[in-house]
């Protein structure tokens, strides 16, 4: 009596390899078509709005006619959005990382803090941009300028960069420190000198990202009432200002009446696209040639 | 000889004197020690000022739109028509709006993003992952604003062109979008999960002749379950909260409805078209956005405590 069907069972077998084999390559694919996304739309993106780029589109103002419309003003804004940025984030943000990894004891204070770090990062972006409408646009009575959109898109990112640079901090070794102690250095002496600089690499590369993602925000921008006119440049803090991925917005939804404004909608956003990518690679720049490992 | 020199120097000065200033530098460098910790607490304590302020903005707004309308309306009625002559405010066409949405936004980045991980952390080579994760990765930091341009001049005239019934604004389009950004939020956090299996546990599954694929659904997935749970319940909090894409793309019509192929708004949405109007401050229109804003903001609060529990409690420790 044979209790095996050799058969049999060679065909499970063989059915059971190449499902998995098959579903292999399904698990590439799956993986692959993000990719694939991600590839059509910026070929898409750029073959639609590279020929709207020239000279007078990225130094020239805005205008009615698509012919004509540049985005200095946007690009201008933008910049000085990451001015106000750059400013608020590094200062709350390392200082608020050094006392929590240096400074303060882990017991309820620390433990609130932390947990309410990790909640803000998950609030949505537009109630931020409704917080800074309420607070700063109009009861601190900034209005639309540019210290109010940076303020709010600081708030937005404080909890990345923070978190970023505790693990920074957090990767300074000991015994750096206690080298430091040892000489006599007090407590700060020894932040001061030690652990600021051998983190700063990291801190700048986790801030840099961070501020990257913050000049791609739009929804808070557009709850603060930014608009996409013909205003002047800004020129200082309290100017009002418009920057690029608002005027992306406005021209993607004014593509219904003037269908040029799509190609111009595509063309801000190679320049975008392109600031991204250069403050990326600063920041990848930053962690390959700076950062020390131990 | 310099140092005969200093000694001399401060021969002439007193000792007393010496103290003193050795003291009055000392309690300078003290008192600075002190305040360097006080300021930096400060610092920290604005993002817990955030959080204070975030709720009680949000709160006290919203307390004004409820002394007008009531919670029952809010929240049971399926009309908004906040710029009629008789307005009402039901929040059901935004949440039917923002569950649609987030709905095929994860029919999309559910499978895909858990088939991803489980290609990167079973199937992959080292250097086949290292190459692949940080190209997913760019899925995330494409500014939100770019995939609203993408759903409205791309997606949508392509599902036309397959479904013409399908509207020139539709919920379909920017929750495909949607899922294609939220990727490899799912991907990274499953993979993540799954790469925390230890090896011993494959090694058993391999030894009782398990093909990988089987390793993988009958031994890595229930031992990273919880992992993978709490990143899809974060990927769904990122799509209720995710605003640009929806604007640009559902369009603004308030209907209380769960057909895709029709414009639809969110309650992100929503926020987006009535700030960016001419609502003046004060009026109901005005104060709803702090009721909806305060909705959103409890639901996405929820979620994601909902991933920290969930990733906590069921964590298996190795």
């Amino acid at each position: 009596m044979q209790y095996i069907d050799r058969l049999q069972v060679r065909k499970r077998i063989n059915f059971r390899l190449r499902l998995n084999s098959i579903l292999k390559y399904v698990f590439l694919g799956a993986t692959l078509s993000g990719l694939v996304v991600l590839a059509i739309l910026l070929i898409r993106t750029v073959s639609q709005g590279f020929a709207w780029i020239d000279w007078n589109f990225i130094t020239g103002h805005l205008s009615m006619d698509p012919e004509k419309a540049g985005i200095m003003g946007a690009i201008l804004g933008t910049f000085w959005l990451m001015l106000v940025v750059i400013f608020f984030t590094l200062i709350l943000g390392m200082g608020a990382a050094i006392y929590l990894e240096l400074y303060a004891k882990k017991g309820r204070v620390h433990s609130l803090i932390q947990t309410n770090i990790a909640n803000l990062a998950g609030v949505p972006s537009i109630v931020y941009g409704i917080l800074g409408l309420t607070v700063f646009v109009r009861l601190m009575d900034f209005g639309s300028t540019v210290l109010a959109g940076g303020l709010t898109l600081s708030l937005l990112i404080l909890p990345i960069v923070i978190v970023s640079s505790q693990e920074a901090l957090r990767a300074v070794p000991q015994t750096l420190g206690e080298a430091s102690y040892g000489l006599g250095a007090s407590k700060w002496q020894t932040i001061r000198n030690i652990d600021l600089p051998t983190a700063l690499p990291s801190i700048l590369t986790g801030s840099i990202l961070a501020l990257s993602r913050a000049i791609g925000e739009t929804a808070p921008l557009v709850v603060l009432g930014i608009p996409a006119l013909l205003i002047p440049f800004p020129g200082g803090f309290m100017d009002r200002f418009t920057a690029l991925p608002m005027q992306i917005y406005y021209w993607t939804l004014d593509a219904a009446l003037v269908e040029e404004y799509a190609n111009l909608a595509a063309a801000s956003i190679i320049i975008l696209l392109l600031m991204l990518f250069i403050l990326n690679s600063i920041a990848i720049y930053i962690r390959n040639k700076f950062q020390h490992r131990f | 000889m310099t140092t005969k020199n200093v000694s001399v120097n401060t021969a002439n000065l007193s000792t007393k004197q010496l103290m003193k200033e050795k003291k009055s530098t000392a309690s300078f460098k003290n008192v600075f020690e002190k305040i360097v910790p006080t300021i930096l607490f400060l610092f920290a304590a604005v993002s817990v000022l955030t959080t204070i302020a975030i709720l009680y903005t949000l709160i006290t707004e919203a307390v004004h739109f409820f002394q007008r309308v009531s919670l029952t309306e809010f929240f049971t009625s399926t009309n908004l028509k906040p710029l009629s002559q008789n307005p009402s405010f039901g929040l059901l066409p935004l949440l039917s709006g923002t569950l649609l949405s987030t709905m095929i936004a994860m029919v999309v980045a559910g499978p895909i993003g858990l088939m991803a991980a489980i290609y990167l952390s079973e199937y992959a080579s080292d250097r086949v992952r290292k190459l692949l994760k940080p190209m997913l990765e760019l899925l995330a930091g494409i500014p939100t604003i770019v995939y609203g341009f993408f759903a409205f001049t791309f997606v949508t005239p392509l599902l036309r062109s397959i479904w013409p019934e399908i509207e020139l604004t539709n919920i379909l389009s920017p929750g495909l979008v949607m899922g294609i950004m939220i990727i490899p939020m799912v991907a990274s956090l499953s993979e993540d999960a799954m790469t925390s299996v230890p090896n011993t546990m494959r090694e058993g599954a391999y030894g009782l002749g398990a093909t990988k694929l089987e390793t993988a659904i009958k031994v890595v997935i229930p031992a990273a379950i919880s992992g993978i749970v709490a990143s899809f319940v974060l990927a769904i909090s990122r799509a209720i909260g995710e605003t640009m894409i929806v604007t640009i793309a559902s369009g603004s019509t308030k209907n209380f409805s769960f057909d895709v192929t029709e414009s639809m708004q969110t309650m992100t949405a929503y926020i987006v078209e009535v700030s960016s109007g001419d609502a003046a401050a004060g009026t109901t229109v005005y104060y709803s956005i702090y009721a909806v804003a305060l909705t959103l903001f409890t639901m996405t609060f929820l979620m994601n405590l909902l991933a920290k529990k969930i990733a906590r409690r069921f964590r298996e420790e190795y």
